[in-house]
């Protein structure tokens, strides 16, 4: 529920920050499933090896809306090295926690953003890095079992 | 403070001034123990047997079928496991109830099903209604207990009491319903409806929290839950909670008296709001009977969204609602309710409930109605799931 919701979360809820597509998107990345109540896809425009812009879908909770947002913020304009780094920590501490049963919200936007970046060096015909393996299993006990 | 228009009656309601105007004396001046023996004891035990008189008249009981507690939990556990203890000293451990009770019903059950009982659920189908041959076809010879819920908390749905208690009856057996979301709200009388046991939570028509009753008709033997001191006739111990009771008792004559008017205008602005909902906004389902429902329940999936993020758009616009989605229940799962008429898990995340109420109003609808249809559309503008039903659909 809202209880426990930060005034950080409150806000990228009610003014969530890169909504929408991007047309021509480099890499798009999905993770969750709407048999869970999540689903979170990602867009990245990349210059170089630059996030020169980003976009994001979501369905799901306010906590799942927020991350997506929160996380599209971290990596906008940064090279891809810094958001390959991008952990789901880091999305929480950046919106002054999270109640326990969202985390793995948080889990869902950093899976989303390295999916999408598996997706761009894909499309280049380049090997994935490592730190996109980690992608959604589809199994939600995964994360909040 | 901007006004906040509360649309979430079944999970609590306001305290009335009914209750308040009850209670307060109570709290000032009428601190003495019912058990004890001098006169601010004694005047104390008067009002306790007032209040007693009062709540039983308002469903049809006499004064000794009513046990105060604190509230439906408490009502729900004592009644489901004393009768379940009393069915297995005759040897009798089967028990039917439905899949889509509350969790005081439907945990105490898997208790007693650990301890060696069977339960047999009954399917509530997709309106949300229980079907009274497939009751009968699922007594057995060892069933010693019917529990069915009067009116669901989430769909709002009312069961065919009067005929469930006509078939207990019929084969001795005892039958309890959690009556929580019906009293005050739906006129009961346990005599008519054969209803031997019934559960009541105060908080539910504006009575205080913290408050409830147990009905157990005469005759049907209740084993003490509390032990204690001679309260409640020595089946629950511990000093009464005086204040609240007389509260509780002032707030069910106050629901009772009226009923019939209040409900008629409450349910009139139900229907409105499911009717423009329906006509409004596109890929909606509408949860539960139209017809044998709560007067204040509007239960409706948006098909696309999830139900979380919807309550919290609504309650930025001061409106108080709740939802069935796994992110309100605190599981994995969406409301096991939405799953017993058989949704599918991503349309039941999609679920609203709004609970409507006497204090609400005409403009509190019309508000309602102007801002769902945007914050739907705005949802599902950015859902990904939304997306890809508009793709299969052109």
């Amino acid at each position: 529920m809202a209880m426990g919701y930060s005034e950080k979360v409150r806000d990228h809820f009610a003014n969530p920050r890169n909504v929408g597509k991007l047309e021509n998107a480099d890499g798009i990345g999905e993770v969750g499933n709407a048999v869970c109540g999540d689903i979170m896809k990602i867009y990245l425009k990349i210059d170089g090896d630059i996030i020169s812009d980003v976009r994001f879908n979501t369905f799901g909770c306010g906590a799942a809306i927020a991350t997506s947002s929160m996380a599209t913020e971290m990596i906008k304009g940064k090279p891809i090295s810094e958001a390959l780094k991008l952990t789901n920590h880091a999305v929480v501490e950046a919106l002054d926690g999270l109640p326990p049963a969202k985390l793995h919200c948080s889990v869902l936007a950093e899976e989303a953003v390295k999916a999408a970046l598996a997706d761009y060096y894909q499309k280049k015909g380049l090997p994935v890095p490592e730190e996109c393996a980690a992608a959604c299993s589809g199994d939600c006990a995964h994360c909040c079992g | 403070m901007e006004k906040i228009i509360y649309m979430d009656n079944a999970a609590t309601t306001s305290t009335g001034k009914a209750a308040l105007d009850a209670m307060i004396p109570v709290l000032e001046k009428d601190y003495g123990n019912p058990s004890s023996l001098h006169q601010l004891g004694q005047q104390a035990a008067d009002l306790l047997a007032d209040a007693r008189k009062r709540v039983a008249a308002c469903i049809g009981a006499q004064p000794d079928e009513i046990y105060f507690t604190s509230g439906g939990t408490e009502s729900d556990n004592w009644a489901i496991t004393q009768l379940a203890l009393a069915g297995a000293a005759k040897g009798k451990k089967h028990i039917i109830s439905t899949a889509f009770e509350h969790h005081a019903v439907l945990h105490t059950l898997k208790r007693l099903e650990k301890e060696g009982f069977t339960v047999t659920l009954l399917d509530v189908h997709q309106d949300g209604i229980v079907r009274v041959d497939e009751l009968k076809a699922a007594i057995r010879p060892d069933t010693c207990l019917v529990t069915v819920m009067y009116a669901n908390n989430e769909i709002g749905t009312i069961q065919p009491i009067a005929e469930i208690g006509a078939v207990c009856r019929e084969h001795g057996i005892p039958f309890h319903t959690d009556a929580v979301q019906a009293v005050g709200h739906l006129p009961i009388d346990v005599q008519k409806q054969n209803i031997d046991l019934l559960s009541m939570s105060a908080h539910k028509f504006h009575g205080p929290k913290g408050i409830g009753a147990l009905y157990c008709r005469r005759g049907i033997r209740l084993t003490n839950f509390i032990e204690g001191g001679a309260q409640e006739r020595n089946r629950r111990g511990g000093t009464e909670n005086l204040p609240a009771i007389c509260g509780m008792a002032a707030a069910l004559e106050d629901a009772c008296a009226g009923m019939e008017e209040r409900s008629k205008r409450i349910a009139a602005m139900r229907d409105r709001i499911i009717d423009e909902v329906v006509q409004n906004i596109p890929y909606v389902r509408v949860n539960g009977d139209r017809q044998k429902r709560l007067p204040g329940n509007v239960n409706i999936c948006f098909e696309g969204i999830e139900g979380e993020s919807l309550l919290l758009r609504l309650d930025l616009e001061g409106i108080c609602a709740s939802s069935g989605s796994a992110c309100t229940s605190g599981s994995l799962d969406p409301s096991h309710v939405l799953l017993a008429i058989g949704l599918p898990k991503e349309i039941a995340h999609g679920s609203l409930r709004l609970t409507l109420d006497e204090e609400n109003t005409e403009e509190d609808v019309d508000h309602l109605l102007n801002v769902l249809p945007g914050i739907v559309s705005g949802l599902r503008e950015m859902s990904p799931v939304w997306e890809e039903m508009m793709k299969e659909n052109n």
